[in-house]
């Protein structure tokens, strides 16, 4: 079976402040780290790997992961977390993709490998959109459920998978290919092994750009992207307000009166 | 298709160097240096620029005439008849948008047996409720929902459309634009047609950290996401109806490589997070599961939603559907009461835009008194069980009791 996982390189969490004086983004260093769900759908991926090599069935994982150069460091990353191999796919072309276009060209990568079974998280962390992994989906053509909390079963034809929504759990049964998004509930991702930092030290990342996959110019980047950002602003920092101490009765009787005030109780 | 510095407006003052999320601008000679291998072409530095030193230029035009799309579409989501809250909200802000066009406000609803929630869109203040029934479609199913969207669409030629930005409405609206090949913003928390009649999306990104402006200037529809109690829901139309169309359902496409199997409803508790008005949380500073009684227990009284830090959550003391912040979900309540949380930036992202934040935290230098409005530096042990007994004494007798 060959699986495939879609990685995101993104800003360390704590790396992205607000400088409050000029209102501008602060950064210490570049730090950077793998999209924290990305590390869930990379999990999973192994996982199933594993659970197929139980039922006798080979398969492979392949990290793929669309960015600048430096995004070399993620795919190495999964790599020592246990994924066989990690596709770039950077090209200047590629700059300024929106939504549409990223998933674009994962999906023209993907339709390359031809995989059983795709993974990617629920959201990055920077763009918050989620929206990126339904729509390799549909560029492809192939089955695809988001929000997955548990595998229940999987073989070669099909898959049993729970979704997490707002008011409960949905169970739904997808044929294979599917593509699946998935919640941090479903595992709890592995450390990197000392095998794996060496294998990862040791790996070829192969690199693919605008014409290995053939995208045409007006199909990606900042000249494909339907969407167009034109302003980006910092929102004022939220202000603390009062804080009161006191013994635990007061506490209490201010508390309740600030819940009176908030017409609450 | 690039991005350029001019060097005559640049000055050097790194404000844009500030502003890059990839760190590929340097100032150099009091001239700013950009890394065409680490940019990604964002916009964020010509915004940032004072000087309107960085242009980011594009050649492109409109593929067809974008004159042919008309009105503003709400996608009417629902789960077994009932009307997802978010969708009210829509209708306000759709309402809105299409009064500042000089155009018509639509609902659209998918779904099977759907007289009740017809019947209850047509009663807002909408101009069309288009209805479409199968029973294919009376679960939801990515698919499915998917394909027939983007054909009503394609038959219909909105210029805007909105849905909530819930787990059904992420699912799949991304695949309607890509199918489209038109642009859909998430998440939206601000929607205004701007002077060039475009609808403005604002959005904010890096768990918040900042706001970005978003216009789909080439294409039709305008597509976007609208988180939920962002935008006041709308108040109910008392006289007229709005026209119920019921559009014939075509079983060509209704093909789907999914199947339904169950649904298992989350009893006990409200964990509809994001719907909720009130939200009490808990931390590590409840002590383990037990601590989440005291929690419960005041919810009840306050008719609250019950929400955890991720502490919580990996500890084990209550299950991740409740985790709110970056790696859970994030909610705008109108009030959030932090227990026992210290406020990390992971968790604050997901909470921050709350209308009002109520801490209770014993440590007096806990980052979530920076952002609380009233916080109460004390004991949750000694505080919540109070306090919960102080509401239940003075509300009163029971309800039951209470003759109206
Ligand atoms: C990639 C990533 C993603 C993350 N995503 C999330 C996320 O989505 N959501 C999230 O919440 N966190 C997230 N975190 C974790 C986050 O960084 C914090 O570790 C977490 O929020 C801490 O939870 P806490 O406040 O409950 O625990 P702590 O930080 O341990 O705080 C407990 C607080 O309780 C107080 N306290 C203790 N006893 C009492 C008492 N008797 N009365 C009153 N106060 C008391 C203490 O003073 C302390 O401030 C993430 C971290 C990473 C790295
Ligand atoms: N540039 C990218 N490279 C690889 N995978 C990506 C990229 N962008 C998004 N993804 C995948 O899509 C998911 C959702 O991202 P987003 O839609 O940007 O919130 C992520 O969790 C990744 O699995």
């Amino acid at each position: 079976m060959k699986i495939c996982c879609c990685i995101k390189q993104v800003p360390g969490t704590t790396e992205v402040k607000i400088n409050p004086e000029t209102n501008t983004l602060v950064r210490e260093g570049v730090e950077t780290q793998i999209n924290p769900f990305d590390l869930y759908a990379l999990e999973e991926a192994i996982r199933t790997k594993e659970k197929m090599a139980e039922a006798g069935e080979e398969s492979t994982v392949t990290v793929i992961s669309m960015g600048p150069p430096q995004a070399e460091d993620a795919l190495r990353e999964a790599i020592s977390l246990g994924a066989d191999e990690a596709i770039l796919l950077s090209d200047r072309a590629f700059a300024g993709s929106d939504t549409w276009c990223t998933s674009y060209v994962l999906a023209m990568a993907i339709k390359k490998i031809e995989p059983d079974l795709v993974f990617c998280g629920m959201q990055a962390i920077d763009g918050d959109t989620g929206q990126v992994g339904p729509g390799i989906a549909v560029h492809l053509d192939m089955a695809q459920t988001a929000y997955i909390a548990e595998i229940r079963s999987i073989d070669t034809r099909k898959m049993v998978a729970k979704r997490l929504i707002e008011e409960g759990y949905e169970t739904v049964e997808l044929k294979l290919p599917a593509l699946c998004t998935v919640v941090k509930e479903i595992n709890e991702p592995r450390t990197a092994s000392l095998r794996g930092k060496m294998a990862a030290k040791k790996a070829q990342i192969t690199k693919w750009g605008a014409e290995e996959l053939q995208t045409p110019e007006d199909k990606v980047g900042l000249l494909g992207s339907p969407t167009q950002v034109v302003k980006i602003m910092t929102p004022p920092c939220r202000e603390g307000g009062e804080k009161i101490t006191g013994e635990a009765p007061e506490l209490v009787d201010k508390l309740y009166d600030t819940l009176k005030c908030l017409e609450v109780v | 298709m690039s991005i350029f510095v001019d060097p005559t407006k640049c000055n050097g003052c790194t404000l844009c160097v500030k502003s890059c999320a990839t760190g590929a601008i340097e100032v150099k000679d009091k001239l700013a240096v950009i890394d065409l291998e680490k940019c990604t072409l964002c916009g964020a530095c010509v915004s940032a620029c004072r000087f309107k030193a960085i242009t980011i230029e594009i050649e492109k035009q409109a593929a067809e005439d974008l004159d042919k799309y008309k009105g503003v579409w709400v996608f009417g989501e629902q789960r077994d008849g009932k009307v997802a809250p978010v969708v009210f909200e829509l209708i306000n802000i759709g309402g809105q948008l299409a009064k500042d066009r000089g155009t018509e406000l639509s609902v659209v609803i998918l779904g099977d047996q759907l007289a009740d929630a017809v019947k209850e869109l047509a009663s807002y203040p909408v101009d069309k409720v288009y209805v479409y029934e199968a029973a294919e479609l009376a679960v939801y199913d990515s698919e499915r929902y998917c394909r027939v969207l983007t054909d009503v669409m394609r038959d219909y030629k909105p210029e805007i459309v909105l849905a909530g930005a819930t787990t059904t409405g992420r699912s799949f609206m991304s695949g309607v634009a890509i199918q489209l090949y038109t642009g859909l913003t998430a998440d939206c928390t601000g929607l205004e047609i701007g002077e060039d009649g475009l609808l403005h999306q604002t959005r904010p990104a890096y768990g918040g950290n900042i706001m970005a402006t978003i216009l789909c200037p080439y294409t039709r529809p305008q597509m976007a996401t609208v988180r939920h109690k962002v935008f006041p829901t709308s108040a109910k139309r008392c006289e007229g109806a709005a026209e119920v169309i019921k559009l014939a359902p075509k079983p060509t496409l209704f093909s789907s490589r999914s199947k339904f199997i169950e649904f298992v409803e989350t009893l006990g508790e409200k964990v509809n997070l994001v719907d909720a008005d009130i939200i009490i949380s808990g931390g590590r500073g409840l002590g383990g599961p037990e601590g989440f009684e005291m929690i419960r227990e005041l919810a009840a009284e306050l008719g609250a939603a019950v929400g955890a830090s991720r502490a919580a959550v990996d500890a084990g003391w209550i299950p991740y559907a409740h985790q709110v912040g970056q790696t859970g979900k994030t909610v705008c309540p109108k009030l959030y009461i932090a227990c026992g949380i210290s406020g990390a930036v992971q968790h604050q992202v997901g909470m921050k835009s709350a209308d009002v934040i109520i801490a209770i935290n014993k440590d007096p230098e806990a980052p979530i008194f920076d952002i609380a409005t009233h916080g109460f530096v004390g004991d949750l042990f000694e505080v919540l069980p109070a306090l919960t007994k102080k509401i239940k004494a003075l509300r009163g007798a029971p309800a039951d009791t209470c003759i109206v």
